[in-house]
């Protein structure tokens, strides 16, 4: 059996972290959600004791910035001892066509889903590893698996999030520590309400299933959700490259 | 940096929406375009309200209103669903606060486990709190509990001009009361306070009893109503002026019956063919369905949810009407009146056009919640005609003649069609209500009704 008991949720206001720490609630794991807004917490916090969550505590900050990182890595390590699971779930998605005519927004992009996510990943991977259990898991995006003229900012910081955390999987197996790449499809959620057809867009409960049965087996170790998502992906990956760069999606 | 991100997220849920067809439940009318807010948070929805132009909104929950009255054609709605938080629910008592999105299944899911229960329930679960209050919608118990607005305690309102409202019985109790059968004009419901109802189990001791006419109907429920906290009845409407049907009844059941697991029926996957549904399949249907019920057991424990929500067993089983979707018909008539009540039944037999989801019902006489609800003492009958065009339109006319005369009313929940007229004379309280709406909002069934713009 793998030991999941304790949980941090890196983003715990993001669409797809609110379906995932009702269903942890419901288990009854005991959660650290980590966030901006100290008032939105407070509601979650409150919506997943109604639920029945036995622990439930929030720390807010900007995880964004990387210098408030070493504040929340403190504060887990005395409030929240001996957490085993860690669940990366914020990330940003700005208009491709902004990221191309400014560069300021492109930085922003890279920041929060690539420079940011990576700086304290690696703060939690030294104490998993140090303490040879636990595990980490990351969203990141099937955006990430091939660069579209559509969104291929987006995409590449999430790409290159993917990339970072295969080498920390390696890097971590012989510790015994499991990394677990997430890689959703398009999902409803407030980041995507601004891109055509987000109707149908898969729902973020089912995503969450996914996610949770993840962080509850030994594998895999890539988790694409909905699934049909690692075939499509498998597919797209092999259009040649004279081919792919006329394909305007 | 990440502030900056913040904003411009924040940003583009207020500003650029998406536009999406919505359709109602009856899936009628069809034109219904709108631009679609999708506030995930409370805290988003004073920024909605503020920028938006005067009469362009209208919140929204899980779109289980047949006609027109949670659509906004052509303008805007503020889809509410993501406003899903439980924020406090004291154990000792029994109240809930939640925000408007959340659904009575959710609340179900999370409380009957621990003995508690919606203290009124309309005829499916997949309803938010918000649409339940905004409606002021009834159930199987409405002679002893009333509506679902008289058991709502404490309300937070957005409103377009003010910070957010309480509304309880001491402060602000004639928004509160305007908010209740509101129709969602009034503002957003931030969140309710509502006083859920302790119960021994998910059993429910029901009995079925085949009734012949209209008369036994009303003895039925007459002799039931101190006995039973749930009565209902299912009806043919084919058979006329002496309508045959099956009077159903229970109580929350202090025993267990069997174990059982609720899941997720079978889902209608698109709209079936509309000549699929017609007066003999229906007509077969009905006589079987009586037939099964009038020879069954009359007593039994059942699972609650076969005894409330029986049509939740088949997901959107509205498509069931096909491509033209359906309306739903649902009136009162004063009990002094059972004459119009034979005369409306005996109408739509003859027509030819009604279908199996015929529902009778005696309100009690509790006064009503809101200053816009529906139930009043008197029988109430719903039932649903597949659109056939003028055919189906005309029917209705003839039928709101009927309930005009007897000094009826037609639930607005239900409506895409009734005249300023009919609605005039059954709600007469509408004019003292509108200076409680938001100047922000709108629907398309408020403008039809009263004119509005």
């Amino acid at each position: 059996m793998i030991t999941m008991r304790k949980i941090i949720i890196l983003g715990a206001t993001s669409g797809i972290a609110l379906e995932v720490q009702r269903l942890l609630a419901r288990e009854g794991r005991e959660l650290l959600l980590v966030a901006r807004s100290p008032q939105r917490l407070t509601e979650i916090q409150a919506d997943l004791a109604a639920r029945g969550a036995q622990q439930v505590l929030t720390y807010s900050a900007d995880l964004a910035s990387v210098q408030q990182h070493a504040g929340i890595f403190e504060f887990a390590r005395r409030a929240f001892l001996d957490f085993d699971t860690v669940l990366l779930a914020y990330g940003s998605m700005h208009e491709q066509k902004d990221s191309e005519t400014s560069v300021d927004t492109l930085l922003e992009e890279l920041q929060v889903n690539f420079v940011s996510a990576t700086a304290i990943l690696t703060l939690f991977a030294a104490d998993l590893e140090r303490r040879r259990t636990g595990c980490l898991a990351a969203i990141t995006s099937v955006a990430g698996d091939r660069g579209r003229r559509s969104n291929y900012v987006y995409g590449s910081s999430k790409g290159a999030l993917s990339l970072f955390l295969q080498g920390l999987r390696s890097r971590l197996h012989p510790a015994g520590v499991r990394v677990i790449t997430i890689k959703p499809g398009p999902v409803q959620t407030p980041m995507t309400d601004h891109l055509p057809n987000s109707a149908r867009f898969a729902n973020p409960e089912q995503v969450a299933r996914d996610i949770v049965r993840a962080l509850e087996r030994r594998s895999p170790d890539v988790l694409y959700t909905p699934k049909f998502w690692r075939y499509v992906m498998s597919a797209v990956q092999h259009i040649p490259e004279t081919i792919f760069k006329r394909l305007s999606f | 940096m990440s502030g900056q991100s913040a904003a411009t997220l924040c940003k583009q849920v207020a500003a650029s929406p998406p536009t999406e067809q919505v359709l109602s439940w009856g899936r009628y009318p069809k034109t219904a375009y709108h631009l679609v807010h999708k506030p995930a948070w409370n805290d988003q929805v004073p920024a909605i309200l503020g920028t938006a132009a005067p009469g362009s909104l209208l919140p929204y929950g899980l779109g289980r209103s047949y006609g027109d009255s949670c659509l906004n054609a052509g303008r805007e709605l503020i889809d509410c669903r993501r406003l899903n938080r439980m924020l406090g629910f004291d154990e000792s008592t029994g109240m809930l606060r939640c925000e408007s999105g959340v659904n009575l299944s959710d609340i179900i899911d999370v409380f009957l486990p621990k003995g508690w229960f919606p203290p009124v329930t309309p005829g499916t679960r997949f309803v938010t709190v918000g649409g339940a209050i905004a409606n002021d919608v009834h159930g199987k118990n409405h002679h002893c509990a009333g509506t679902f607005g008289a058991h709502v305690r404490q309300i937070g309102l957005h409103r377009s001009n003010e910070r957010l409202v309480i509304c309880n019985s001491e402060e602000n109790s004639d928004m509160l009361r305007a908010t209740i059968g509101g129709l969602g004009l009034t503002g957003v419901i931030a969140w309710a306070d509502i006083q859920l109802k302790r119960v021994a189990g998910p059993w429910i001791d029901a009995e079925s009893i085949p009734f012949q006419s209209l008369s036994t109907f009303l003895d039925l429920s007459r002799e039931s109503d101190d006995r039973f906290e749930y009565t209902v009845a299912w009806l043919d409407c084919f058979a006329g002026k002496h309508p045959r049907g099956i009077f159903f009844r229970g109580n929350h059941a202090v025993k267990r019956g069997k174990e059982f697991h609720p899941k997720r029926g079978p889902k209608l996957p698109f709209a079936l063919p509309a000549w699929m549904l017609n007066r003999y399949s229906v007509k077969a249907f009905n006589t079987a369905y009586y037939k099964i019920h009038a020879a069954k057991k009359s007593a039994a424990v059942v699972p609650y949810d076969s005894f409330f929500y029986p049509l939740d067993s088949i997901r959107q089983w509205n498509l069931l009407y096909g491509k033209q979707g359906f309306l739903q018909y649902q009136c009162v008539i004063p009990e002094t009146n059972v004459a119009a009540v034979e005369e409306l039944l005996d109408r739509i037999a003859r027509s030819g056009l009604g279908s199996f989801l015929g529902v009778l019902k005696q309100f009690g006489s509790v006064p009503p919640a809101g200053m816009l609800s529906f139930p009043r003492p008197g029988l109430t009958i719903a039932l649903d005609f597949a659109m056939r065009g003028e055919r189906t339109l005309k029917l209705m006319q003839s039928l709101d003649e009927l309930v005009q005369r007897s000094g009826g009313a037609i639930y607005p929940a239900k409506d895409a069609r009734m005249s300023p007229a009919l609605f005039d004379v059954s709600f007469p309280r509408w004019r003292g209500f509108v200076p409680y709406i938001d100047p922000k909002m709108s629907s398309s069934f408020w403008r039809r009704v009263t004119g509005a713009q």
